[in-house]
Protein backbone atom coordinates (compact mmCIF):
# COMPACT_ATOMS: atom_id res chain seq x y z
CA UNK A 1 0.00 0.00 0.00
CA UNK A 2 1.61 3.56 -0.58
CA UNK A 3 0.51 6.45 1.80
CA UNK A 4 0.99 10.31 0.66
CA UNK A 5 2.26 12.28 3.88
CA UNK A 6 2.29 15.74 3.69
CA UNK A 7 4.82 17.76 5.12
CA UNK A 8 5.21 21.88 6.42
CA UNK A 9 7.36 23.66 7.73
CA UNK A 10 6.45 25.52 10.27
CA UNK A 11 7.75 27.54 13.39
CA UNK A 12 8.56 25.56 16.69
CA UNK A 13 5.36 25.65 18.59
CA UNK A 14 7.90 27.17 21.59
CA UNK A 15 8.57 29.90 19.78
CA UNK A 16 7.49 33.26 20.56
CA UNK A 17 6.12 34.53 17.92
CA UNK A 18 6.48 38.63 17.03
CA UNK A 19 4.80 40.44 14.03
CA UNK A 20 7.56 42.90 12.25
CA UNK A 21 6.11 46.92 13.43
CA UNK A 22 5.12 47.51 9.72
CA UNK A 23 2.51 44.52 9.83
CA UNK A 24 3.54 43.24 7.05
CA UNK A 25 4.76 39.89 8.65
CA UNK A 26 6.35 38.03 11.39
CA UNK A 27 9.84 38.39 12.55
CA UNK A 28 11.45 35.22 11.39
CA UNK A 29 15.04 36.11 12.88
CA UNK A 30 16.18 33.56 15.34
CA UNK A 31 12.53 31.15 14.56
CA UNK A 32 13.47 27.49 14.48
CA UNK A 33 11.38 25.30 12.26
CA UNK A 34 10.35 21.97 12.66
CA UNK A 35 7.67 19.33 11.10
CA UNK A 36 4.33 20.65 11.38
CA UNK A 37 3.29 18.65 14.83
CA UNK A 38 -0.14 17.07 13.09
CA UNK A 39 2.28 16.01 10.18
CA UNK A 40 4.24 14.31 12.14
CA UNK A 41 1.68 12.10 13.35
CA UNK A 42 0.11 11.63 10.50
CA UNK A 43 3.46 10.44 9.46
CA UNK A 44 3.63 8.04 12.63
CA UNK A 45 0.75 6.73 11.26
CA UNK A 46 1.73 5.71 7.76
CA UNK A 47 4.72 4.55 9.25
CA UNK A 48 2.94 2.26 11.60
CA UNK A 49 -0.05 0.98 8.94
CA UNK A 50 3.59 -0.12 6.25
CA UNK A 51 4.86 -2.05 9.53
CA UNK A 52 1.93 -3.62 9.95
CA UNK A 53 1.07 -5.06 6.67
CA UNK A 54 5.40 -5.82 6.43
CA UNK A 55 5.26 -3.73 2.85
CA UNK A 56 4.17 -0.57 0.99
CA UNK A 57 6.21 2.61 0.38
CA UNK A 58 5.62 5.99 2.42
CA UNK A 59 6.08 9.24 0.35
CA UNK A 60 6.48 12.24 1.56
CA UNK A 61 5.28 15.82 -0.01
CA UNK A 62 6.23 19.20 0.90
CA UNK A 63 5.58 22.67 -1.24
CA UNK A 64 8.57 25.43 -0.10
CA UNK A 65 11.64 26.84 -1.72
CA UNK A 66 14.95 24.74 -0.85
CA UNK A 67 15.03 24.83 2.85
CA UNK A 68 12.26 22.51 3.52
CA UNK A 69 14.51 19.88 2.83
CA UNK A 70 15.60 19.92 6.10
CA UNK A 71 11.89 18.60 7.03
CA UNK A 72 11.50 16.25 4.41
CA UNK A 73 15.26 14.76 5.56
CA UNK A 74 13.81 14.94 9.28
CA UNK A 75 10.33 12.84 7.59
CA UNK A 76 13.17 10.25 6.10
CA UNK A 77 15.15 9.60 9.15
CA UNK A 78 11.72 8.80 10.29
CA UNK A 79 11.11 6.07 8.36
CA UNK A 80 9.77 7.57 5.03
CA UNK A 81 10.87 5.60 2.14
CA UNK A 82 11.23 8.54 -0.51
CA UNK A 83 9.97 12.46 -0.86
CA UNK A 84 8.83 14.83 -3.15
CA UNK A 85 10.28 18.60 -3.21
CA UNK A 86 7.49 20.79 -5.08
CA UNK A 87 9.61 24.09 -5.50
CA UNK A 88 7.31 27.62 -5.25
CA UNK A 89 8.73 30.53 -3.90
CA UNK A 90 5.17 32.43 -3.50
CA UNK A 91 2.87 32.34 -0.47
CA UNK A 92 -0.04 29.77 -1.26
CA UNK A 93 -3.49 29.71 -0.05
CA UNK A 94 -4.57 26.09 1.00
CA UNK A 95 -6.94 25.66 -2.14
CA UNK A 96 -3.36 26.60 -3.98
CA UNK A 97 -1.73 24.18 -2.21
CA UNK A 98 -4.51 21.42 -2.57
CA UNK A 99 -4.51 21.69 -6.74
CA UNK A 100 -0.81 21.07 -6.15
CA UNK A 101 -1.22 18.21 -3.86
CA UNK A 102 -3.93 16.88 -6.58
CA UNK A 103 -1.62 17.09 -9.15
CA UNK A 104 0.99 14.95 -6.92
CA UNK A 105 -1.75 12.60 -6.47
CA UNK A 106 -2.61 11.79 -10.21
CA UNK A 107 1.09 11.20 -10.81
CA UNK A 108 1.87 8.97 -7.48
CA UNK A 109 -1.74 6.99 -6.96
CA UNK A 110 -0.98 6.75 -3.52
CA UNK A 111 -4.30 4.55 -1.90
CA UNK A 112 -3.96 6.96 0.80
CA UNK A 113 -3.19 10.48 1.86
CA UNK A 114 -2.46 11.12 5.15
CA UNK A 115 -1.88 14.53 6.46
CA UNK A 116 -2.22 17.01 10.11
CA UNK A 117 -5.54 18.23 10.48
CA UNK A 118 -3.94 21.94 10.18
CA UNK A 119 -0.92 23.62 9.86
CA UNK A 120 -0.15 26.27 13.63
CA UNK A 121 1.25 28.88 11.76
CA UNK A 122 -1.77 30.06 9.32
CA UNK A 123 -4.25 27.64 11.63
CA UNK A 124 -6.52 27.46 8.11
CA UNK A 125 -7.77 23.45 8.39
CA UNK A 126 -8.55 23.53 4.85
CA UNK A 127 -6.17 21.55 2.63
CA UNK A 128 -6.82 18.29 3.67
CA UNK A 129 -10.78 18.91 2.62
CA UNK A 130 -9.83 20.70 -0.27
CA UNK A 131 -7.80 17.88 -1.90
CA UNK A 132 -10.58 15.63 -0.79
CA UNK A 133 -12.77 17.67 -2.80
CA UNK A 134 -10.75 18.06 -5.58
CA UNK A 135 -10.08 14.42 -6.23
CA UNK A 136 -13.77 13.33 -5.74
CA UNK A 137 -12.28 11.04 -2.62
CA UNK A 138 -14.38 10.29 0.77
CA UNK A 139 -12.16 12.34 3.70
CA UNK A 140 -11.97 11.78 7.88
CA UNK A 141 -11.18 14.79 9.51
CA UNK A 142 -9.44 15.40 13.36
CA UNK A 143 -8.94 11.03 13.31
CA UNK A 144 -7.98 9.42 16.34
CA UNK A 145 -7.76 6.05 15.24
CA UNK A 146 -7.60 4.15 12.20
CA UNK A 147 -8.40 0.98 11.35
CA UNK A 148 -7.78 -0.59 7.72
CA UNK A 149 -9.88 -3.70 6.82
CA UNK A 150 -8.88 -6.95 6.16
CA UNK A 151 -8.56 -6.64 2.45
CA UNK A 152 -6.98 -3.56 2.58
CA UNK A 153 -9.37 -2.12 0.49
CA UNK A 154 -11.40 0.24 3.11
CA UNK A 155 -11.11 2.01 6.32
CA UNK A 156 -13.09 2.95 9.61
CA UNK A 157 -11.67 5.89 10.99
CA UNK A 158 -12.92 7.78 14.66
CA UNK A 159 -13.02 11.32 14.62
CA UNK A 160 -12.57 13.85 17.63
CA UNK A 161 -15.69 15.81 16.80
CA UNK A 162 -17.78 18.05 19.58
CA UNK A 163 -19.34 16.19 21.86
CA UNK A 164 -18.05 12.82 21.07
CA UNK A 165 -16.14 10.58 19.05
CA UNK A 166 -17.50 9.42 15.87
CA UNK A 167 -16.70 6.73 13.47
CA UNK A 168 -16.98 6.66 9.76
CA UNK A 169 -16.12 4.53 6.88
CA UNK A 170 -15.55 4.31 3.53
CA UNK A 171 -13.64 2.35 0.59
CA UNK A 172 -9.94 3.79 -0.38
CA UNK A 173 -8.19 5.72 -1.61
CA UNK A 174 -9.41 8.49 0.64
CA UNK A 175 -7.76 11.28 2.81
CA UNK A 176 -7.12 11.24 6.58
CA UNK A 177 -6.19 14.28 8.72
CA UNK A 178 -4.79 13.72 12.27
CA UNK A 179 -5.69 14.99 15.31
CA UNK A 180 -3.76 14.73 18.51
CA UNK A 181 -4.51 11.66 20.22
CA UNK A 182 -3.98 9.66 17.13
CA UNK A 183 -0.52 8.45 18.47
CA UNK A 184 2.71 9.38 19.74
CA UNK A 185 5.11 10.04 16.77
CA UNK A 186 8.57 8.29 17.18
CA UNK A 187 12.55 10.15 17.01
CA UNK A 188 14.44 9.68 14.33
CA UNK A 189 17.27 7.03 15.43
CA UNK A 190 20.28 7.65 14.29
CA UNK A 191 20.97 4.76 11.83
CA UNK A 192 17.74 6.21 10.53
CA UNK A 193 19.53 9.49 10.18
CA UNK A 194 22.12 8.30 8.65
CA UNK A 195 19.95 6.27 5.98
CA UNK A 196 17.35 8.85 5.33
CA UNK A 197 20.80 10.95 3.58
CA UNK A 198 20.88 7.97 0.77
CA UNK A 199 16.93 8.54 0.26
CA UNK A 200 15.50 10.16 -2.48
CA UNK A 201 14.24 13.81 -2.85
CA UNK A 202 12.69 14.60 -6.18
CA UNK A 203 12.68 18.26 -6.89
CA UNK A 204 9.65 19.63 -9.29
CA UNK A 205 8.70 23.25 -9.95
CA UNK A 206 5.67 24.17 -8.95
CA UNK A 207 4.87 26.56 -11.99
CA UNK A 208 5.36 23.06 -14.24
CA UNK A 209 2.61 21.45 -12.75
CA UNK A 210 -0.45 23.81 -14.86
CA UNK A 211 -2.29 24.55 -11.94
CA UNK A 212 -3.76 27.89 -11.16
CA UNK A 213 -2.29 29.02 -7.74
CA UNK A 214 -2.93 32.20 -7.81
CA UNK A 215 -4.23 33.48 -4.44
CA UNK A 216 -7.22 33.86 -3.60
CA UNK A 217 -6.98 34.55 0.15
CA UNK A 218 -4.77 37.72 0.66
CA UNK A 219 -3.16 38.89 4.00
CA UNK A 220 -3.18 42.34 4.10
CA UNK A 221 -1.51 43.06 7.42
CA UNK A 222 -0.83 41.11 10.54
CA UNK A 223 -1.86 42.97 14.29
CA UNK A 224 -0.31 41.55 17.79
CA UNK A 225 -3.24 40.70 19.41
CA UNK A 226 -4.59 43.36 22.09
CA UNK A 227 -2.62 43.09 25.75
CA UNK A 228 -4.92 42.69 28.32
CA UNK A 229 -3.94 45.21 30.92
CA UNK A 230 -2.21 43.75 33.96
CA UNK A 231 -4.74 41.87 36.75
CA UNK A 232 -4.57 41.39 40.83
CA UNK A 233 -2.46 39.17 42.34
CA UNK A 234 -4.34 37.63 45.33
CA UNK A 235 -2.96 36.43 48.69
CA UNK A 236 -5.99 33.76 49.88
CA UNK A 237 -8.74 32.09 48.79
CA UNK A 238 -10.86 34.24 50.95
CA UNK A 239 -9.56 37.54 48.97
CA UNK A 240 -10.15 35.80 45.91
CA UNK A 241 -13.89 34.45 46.29
CA UNK A 242 -14.69 38.29 48.35
CA UNK A 243 -13.51 39.54 44.73
CA UNK A 244 -14.94 37.39 42.44
CA UNK A 245 -18.24 37.99 44.89
CA UNK A 246 -18.17 41.92 44.86
CA UNK A 247 -15.82 43.26 42.14
CA UNK A 248 -16.56 40.97 39.20
CA UNK A 249 -19.69 39.22 40.41
CA UNK A 250 -19.58 36.39 38.70
CA UNK A 251 -19.85 34.13 41.57
CA UNK B 1 -24.02 41.99 -3.18
CA UNK B 2 -25.87 38.63 -3.52
CA UNK B 3 -26.97 36.73 -0.71
CA UNK B 4 -25.73 35.62 2.43
CA UNK B 5 -26.24 31.65 2.92
CA UNK B 6 -25.47 30.13 6.41
CA UNK B 7 -25.34 26.60 7.33
CA UNK B 8 -27.19 25.28 10.43
CA UNK B 9 -26.42 22.11 11.59
CA UNK B 10 -29.30 20.29 13.53
CA UNK B 11 -28.69 18.04 16.57
CA UNK B 12 -31.51 15.48 17.27
CA UNK B 13 -34.13 17.77 15.97
CA UNK B 14 -32.33 21.10 17.46
CA UNK B 15 -30.57 23.99 16.16
CA UNK B 16 -27.82 24.07 18.01
CA UNK B 17 -26.47 27.50 19.53
CA UNK B 18 -23.33 27.31 17.62
CA UNK B 19 -25.64 27.60 14.45
CA UNK B 20 -27.82 30.32 16.20
CA UNK B 21 -24.06 32.05 16.30
CA UNK B 22 -23.60 31.53 12.85
CA UNK B 23 -26.96 32.96 12.03
CA UNK B 24 -25.76 36.64 13.72
CA UNK B 25 -22.99 36.52 12.09
CA UNK B 26 -24.53 36.20 8.60
CA UNK B 27 -27.04 38.99 10.41
CA UNK B 28 -23.52 41.37 10.89
CA UNK B 29 -22.20 41.10 7.06
CA UNK B 30 -25.75 41.15 5.94
CA UNK B 31 -25.49 44.98 7.92
CA UNK B 32 -22.34 46.02 6.37
CA UNK B 33 -22.38 44.11 2.94
CA UNK B 34 -26.00 44.38 2.32
CA UNK B 35 -27.59 41.49 0.59
CA UNK B 36 -30.09 38.83 2.39
CA UNK B 37 -30.04 36.11 5.12
CA UNK B 38 -30.87 32.67 4.16
CA UNK B 39 -30.21 29.54 6.41
CA UNK B 40 -29.74 26.55 4.86
CA UNK B 41 -30.63 23.12 7.15
CA UNK B 42 -29.90 19.71 6.05
CA UNK B 43 -31.21 16.31 6.85
CA UNK B 44 -33.32 13.29 6.01
CA UNK B 45 -36.26 15.02 8.23
CA UNK B 46 -35.93 18.64 8.74
CA UNK B 47 -39.18 19.66 9.44
CA UNK B 48 -38.56 20.72 12.95
CA UNK B 49 -35.18 21.75 12.95
CA UNK B 50 -36.22 24.37 9.69
CA UNK B 51 -39.38 25.29 11.48
CA UNK B 52 -36.90 26.82 14.61
CA UNK B 53 -34.53 28.23 12.73
CA UNK B 54 -37.19 29.99 11.00
CA UNK B 55 -38.02 31.59 14.20
CA UNK B 56 -34.74 34.14 13.92
CA UNK B 57 -35.44 36.78 11.32
CA UNK B 58 -33.71 35.03 8.16
CA UNK B 59 -35.22 36.25 4.44
CA UNK B 60 -35.38 32.69 4.12
CA UNK B 61 -34.99 28.97 5.16
CA UNK B 62 -33.71 26.16 2.54
CA UNK B 63 -34.58 22.99 3.94
CA UNK B 64 -33.07 19.93 1.95
CA UNK B 65 -34.55 16.78 3.06
CA UNK B 66 -32.82 13.41 1.86
CA UNK B 67 -31.90 10.41 2.81
CA UNK B 68 -28.24 10.61 1.80
CA UNK B 69 -28.39 13.60 4.46
CA UNK B 70 -29.70 11.49 7.76
CA UNK B 71 -26.06 11.63 9.49
CA UNK B 72 -23.28 14.40 8.51
CA UNK B 73 -21.22 13.27 5.78
CA UNK B 74 -18.93 15.66 4.43
CA UNK B 75 -19.48 14.79 1.14
CA UNK B 76 -23.15 14.55 0.39
CA UNK B 77 -23.48 17.78 2.83
CA UNK B 78 -20.59 19.33 0.61
CA UNK B 79 -22.06 18.61 -2.65
CA UNK B 80 -25.40 19.87 -1.94
CA UNK B 81 -23.79 23.35 -0.10
CA UNK B 82 -22.32 23.74 -3.34
CA UNK B 83 -25.85 23.41 -5.19
CA UNK B 84 -27.46 25.75 -2.92
CA UNK B 85 -24.52 28.27 -3.14
CA UNK B 86 -25.10 28.19 -7.44
CA UNK B 87 -28.91 28.19 -7.57
CA UNK B 88 -29.52 31.34 -5.07
CA UNK B 89 -27.02 34.20 -5.96
CA UNK B 90 -24.49 33.46 -3.17
CA UNK B 91 -21.76 35.66 -2.65
CA UNK B 92 -21.25 34.52 1.37
CA UNK B 93 -21.29 31.42 2.63
CA UNK B 94 -20.85 31.09 6.05
CA UNK B 95 -21.01 28.28 9.27
CA UNK B 96 -19.54 28.39 12.78
CA UNK B 97 -16.04 26.35 12.87
CA UNK B 98 -17.64 23.29 15.02
CA UNK B 99 -16.23 20.20 13.99
CA UNK B 100 -18.66 19.94 11.69
CA UNK B 101 -17.88 23.60 10.12
CA UNK B 102 -14.57 23.08 9.92
CA UNK B 103 -14.67 19.61 8.37
CA UNK B 104 -17.34 20.87 5.48
CA UNK B 105 -16.71 24.55 4.78
CA UNK B 106 -12.90 24.30 2.91
CA UNK B 107 -14.60 21.23 1.28
CA UNK B 108 -17.48 23.15 -0.70
CA UNK B 109 -15.00 25.92 -1.16
CA UNK B 110 -13.02 23.67 -3.25
CA UNK B 111 -16.12 22.07 -5.00
CA UNK B 112 -16.83 26.02 -6.11
CA UNK B 113 -13.18 26.48 -6.97
CA UNK B 114 -12.67 29.35 -4.63
CA UNK B 115 -10.84 30.32 -1.38
CA UNK B 116 -11.84 30.41 2.26
CA UNK B 117 -11.52 31.98 5.46
CA UNK B 118 -11.65 30.20 8.77
CA UNK B 119 -12.10 31.29 12.00
CA UNK B 120 -13.32 34.48 11.37
CA UNK B 121 -13.66 37.11 14.24
CA UNK B 122 -14.74 40.33 12.14
CA UNK B 123 -16.21 41.47 8.77
CA UNK B 124 -15.83 44.87 8.16
CA UNK B 125 -17.67 47.33 5.04
CA UNK B 126 -14.46 47.53 3.28
CA UNK B 127 -15.39 43.56 2.34
CA UNK B 128 -12.05 42.77 4.78
CA UNK B 129 -12.48 40.11 7.36
CA UNK B 130 -10.30 39.72 10.30
CA UNK B 131 -8.98 36.08 11.37
CA UNK B 132 -6.06 34.88 14.33
CA UNK B 133 -3.19 33.04 12.97
CA UNK B 134 -0.09 31.51 14.81
CA UNK B 135 -2.06 30.32 17.98
CA UNK B 136 -3.58 34.00 18.25
CA UNK B 137 -0.71 36.33 18.22
CA UNK B 138 -1.22 37.61 15.66
CA UNK B 139 -4.96 39.05 14.17
CA UNK B 140 -4.89 39.03 11.01
CA UNK B 141 -6.96 41.58 8.05
CA UNK B 142 -7.62 39.37 5.27
CA UNK B 143 -9.75 39.46 1.31
CA UNK B 144 -10.80 36.92 -0.58
CA UNK B 145 -11.24 37.52 -3.87
CA UNK B 146 -13.96 35.31 -5.58
CA UNK B 147 -17.66 36.04 -6.40
CA UNK B 148 -18.10 33.56 -3.37
CA UNK B 149 -16.88 34.05 -0.53
CA UNK B 150 -16.87 30.75 2.66
CA UNK B 151 -15.35 31.51 5.80
CA UNK B 152 -16.06 29.93 8.92
CA UNK B 153 -16.68 31.92 12.05
CA UNK B 154 -15.17 31.52 15.30
CA UNK B 155 -18.31 30.84 17.67
CA UNK B 156 -16.43 33.19 20.70
CA UNK B 157 -16.42 36.46 18.33
CA UNK B 158 -20.84 36.70 17.61
CA UNK B 159 -23.77 36.13 19.88
CA UNK B 160 -26.01 33.87 19.59
CA UNK B 161 -29.07 35.20 16.89
CA UNK B 162 -31.97 36.21 18.85
CA UNK B 163 -35.42 35.58 17.69
CA UNK B 164 -36.92 37.64 15.06
CA UNK B 165 -39.13 37.90 12.37
CA UNK B 166 -40.89 34.56 11.11
CA UNK B 167 -39.17 33.13 8.01
CA UNK B 168 -40.58 31.31 4.72
CA UNK B 169 -39.23 27.52 4.59
CA UNK B 170 -38.75 26.39 0.98
CA UNK B 171 -38.40 22.73 0.28
CA UNK B 172 -35.39 22.59 -1.78
CA UNK B 173 -33.97 19.32 -3.64
CA UNK B 174 -30.26 18.37 -4.75
CA UNK B 175 -29.02 15.70 -6.92
CA UNK B 176 -26.42 13.53 -5.20
CA UNK B 177 -23.85 11.32 -7.43
CA UNK B 178 -21.73 8.72 -6.28
CA UNK B 179 -19.00 10.91 -5.87
CA UNK B 180 -21.24 12.55 -3.01
CA UNK B 181 -22.29 9.20 -1.44
CA UNK B 182 -18.62 7.51 -0.96
CA UNK B 183 -18.88 8.10 3.18
CA UNK B 184 -21.12 5.95 5.48
CA UNK B 185 -21.47 7.08 9.18
CA UNK B 186 -21.05 3.56 11.48
CA UNK B 187 -21.39 5.41 15.35
CA UNK B 188 -21.55 8.33 17.20
CA UNK B 189 -20.23 7.74 21.03
CA UNK B 190 -21.52 10.44 22.83
CA UNK B 191 -19.39 11.67 25.61
CA UNK B 192 -21.56 11.35 28.96
CA UNK B 193 -21.79 14.31 31.18
CA UNK B 194 -24.04 15.92 33.31
CA UNK B 195 -21.71 19.15 33.13
CA UNK B 196 -22.55 21.67 30.73
CA UNK B 197 -21.13 21.68 27.35
CA UNK B 198 -17.31 23.15 27.46
CA UNK B 199 -18.24 25.45 24.53
CA UNK B 200 -21.46 26.63 25.82
CA UNK B 201 -20.38 26.91 29.94
CA UNK B 202 -20.92 29.94 31.41
CA UNK B 203 -18.12 28.40 34.10
CA UNK B 204 -15.31 26.58 32.76
CA UNK B 205 -12.69 25.09 35.08
CA UNK B 206 -9.75 23.64 33.65
CA UNK B 207 -6.37 21.91 34.92
CA UNK B 208 -3.11 21.81 33.62
CA UNK B 209 -0.18 19.73 33.91
CA UNK B 210 0.25 20.94 37.42
CA UNK B 211 -2.03 18.61 38.61
CA UNK B 212 0.17 15.70 37.92
CA UNK B 213 -2.18 12.78 37.60
CA UNK B 214 -5.68 11.53 35.98
CA UNK B 215 -7.02 10.97 39.38
CA UNK B 216 -6.41 14.52 40.67
CA UNK B 217 -8.38 15.68 37.93
CA UNK B 218 -11.26 13.54 40.01
CA UNK B 219 -10.37 14.36 43.17
CA UNK B 220 -9.11 18.10 43.22
CA UNK B 221 -10.46 19.22 40.51
CA UNK B 222 -13.97 17.85 40.08
CA UNK B 223 -15.25 18.86 43.63
CA UNK B 224 -14.98 22.66 42.15
CA UNK B 225 -16.30 21.82 39.02
CA UNK B 226 -19.82 20.42 40.10
CA UNK B 227 -19.47 22.49 42.96
CA UNK B 228 -19.61 26.32 40.06
CA UNK B 229 -21.83 23.69 37.72
CA UNK B 230 -19.28 24.07 35.61
CA UNK B 231 -17.33 22.50 32.15
CA UNK B 232 -14.13 21.31 32.77
CA UNK B 233 -11.62 21.70 30.51
CA UNK B 234 -7.91 21.20 30.66
CA UNK B 235 -4.65 22.25 28.67
CA UNK B 236 -2.91 20.24 25.82
CA UNK B 237 -0.37 19.17 28.57
CA UNK B 238 -2.45 17.92 30.44
CA UNK B 239 -4.11 15.31 27.05
CA UNK B 240 -0.59 15.52 26.17
CA UNK B 241 0.19 13.65 29.56
CA UNK B 242 -3.18 11.52 29.12
CA UNK B 243 -4.79 12.71 32.53
CA UNK B 244 -7.92 13.57 30.64
CA UNK B 245 -9.34 12.88 27.01
CA UNK B 246 -8.77 15.43 24.27
CA UNK B 247 -12.03 16.56 23.97
CA UNK B 248 -11.37 18.62 27.00
CA UNK B 249 -8.62 20.69 25.53
CA UNK B 250 -9.09 23.80 25.51
CA UNK B 251 -6.36 25.89 22.93
CA UNK B 252 -5.64 26.77 19.23
CA UNK B 253 -5.39 23.20 18.37
CA UNK B 254 -8.64 22.13 21.09
CA UNK B 255 -11.97 24.13 21.79
CA UNK B 256 -11.91 27.87 21.93
CA UNK B 257 -14.40 29.15 24.36
CA UNK B 258 -15.16 32.32 25.84
CA UNK B 259 -17.51 31.98 29.32
CA UNK B 260 -17.97 34.45 31.84
CA UNK B 261 -15.61 32.92 34.45
CA UNK B 262 -12.78 30.71 33.18
CA UNK B 263 -10.64 29.48 36.15
CA UNK B 264 -7.01 27.89 35.12
CA UNK B 265 -5.49 25.52 37.55
CA UNK B 266 -2.15 24.67 37.23
CA UNK B 267 -1.66 25.86 34.21
CA UNK B 268 1.70 27.66 32.77
CA UNK B 269 -0.27 29.67 30.38
CA UNK B 270 1.35 28.04 26.93
CA UNK B 271 0.10 30.62 24.11
CA UNK B 272 -1.85 27.30 22.31
CA UNK B 273 -3.72 27.41 25.72
CA UNK B 274 -4.22 31.40 25.51
CA UNK B 275 -5.40 31.19 22.24
CA UNK B 276 -8.37 28.93 23.43
CA UNK B 277 -8.96 31.18 26.14
CA UNK B 278 -8.11 34.71 26.25
CA UNK B 279 -11.69 36.40 25.32
CA UNK B 280 -13.00 34.83 28.57
CA UNK B 281 -14.92 37.67 30.58
CA UNK B 282 -13.20 37.29 33.90
CA UNK B 283 -9.94 34.85 34.30
CA UNK B 284 -8.47 33.66 37.54
CA UNK B 285 -5.18 31.83 37.34
CA UNK B 286 -4.22 29.47 40.71
CA UNK B 287 -0.53 28.25 40.07
CA UNK B 288 2.36 27.99 42.06
CA UNK B 289 4.99 29.84 40.15
CA UNK B 290 4.72 33.40 39.85
CA UNK B 291 6.35 33.82 36.99
CA UNK B 292 3.55 31.64 34.84
CA UNK B 293 2.57 33.48 32.13
CA UNK B 294 -1.15 32.70 32.41
CA UNK B 295 -1.10 35.39 35.50
CA UNK B 296 -0.43 37.76 32.37
CA UNK B 297 -4.11 37.46 31.04
CA UNK B 298 -5.68 36.76 34.35
CA UNK B 299 -7.59 38.95 36.09
CA UNK B 300 -6.85 37.63 39.57
CA UNK B 301 -4.02 35.43 40.00
CA UNK B 302 -3.62 33.25 42.95
CA UNK B 303 0.37 31.86 44.05
CA UNK B 304 -0.53 28.68 45.60
CA UNK B 305 -0.29 25.33 45.51
CA UNK B 306 -3.11 23.83 43.97
CA UNK B 307 -3.56 21.07 46.30
CA UNK B 308 -4.26 22.82 48.86
CA UNK B 309 -5.70 26.00 47.65
CA UNK B 310 -8.90 24.36 45.26
CA UNK B 311 -10.03 22.80 47.91
CA UNK B 312 -10.33 25.74 49.79
CA UNK B 313 -11.78 27.65 47.10
CA UNK B 314 -14.36 24.35 46.44
CA UNK B 315 -14.98 24.98 50.10
CA UNK B 316 -15.47 28.69 49.79
CA UNK B 317 -17.66 28.24 46.88
CA UNK B 318 -20.28 25.82 48.55
CA UNK B 319 -20.17 28.27 51.32
CA UNK B 320 -20.73 31.12 49.67
CA UNK B 321 -23.74 29.49 47.92
CA UNK B 322 -25.53 28.68 51.24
Amino acid sequence: MKVLVTVKRVPDPETTIRVKSDGSGIETDNIKYVINPFDEIALEEALRLKEKLGSGEVVLVSIGDRVVTEQLRTGLAMGADRAILVGCDQDLDSLAVARILAKIVEDESPQLVLMGKQAIDDDANQAGQMLAALLGWPQATFASEVVLSDDQQAVKVTREVDGGLETIGFALPGIITSDLRLNEPRYASLPGIMKARKKEIREIVATDLGVDIAPRLTIKSLEPPTQKEAGKKVETVEELIGLLHDEAKVI
Amino acid sequence: MGNILVFAETQKGRVPKSSLIAIQAGKDAARKLGGDVLVAVLGADTADAANEAAGYGAAKVLAVNDAALENYLADAYAATLEQLARANDVTLLAATATAVGKDLLPRVAARLGVGMASDVVSFHEDGTLQRPMYAGNTTATVTLADTIKVVSVRSTAFDAAQPGDQSAVEQVSVSLDADATKMQFVEFNETKSDRPNLTEASIVVSGGRGLKSGENFTTYLEPLVNELNAAMGASRAAVDAGFVPNDLQVGQTGKVVAPELYIAVGISGAIQHLAGMKDSKVIVAVNKDPDAPIFNVADYGLVADLFKAVPELTEAVKKAKE
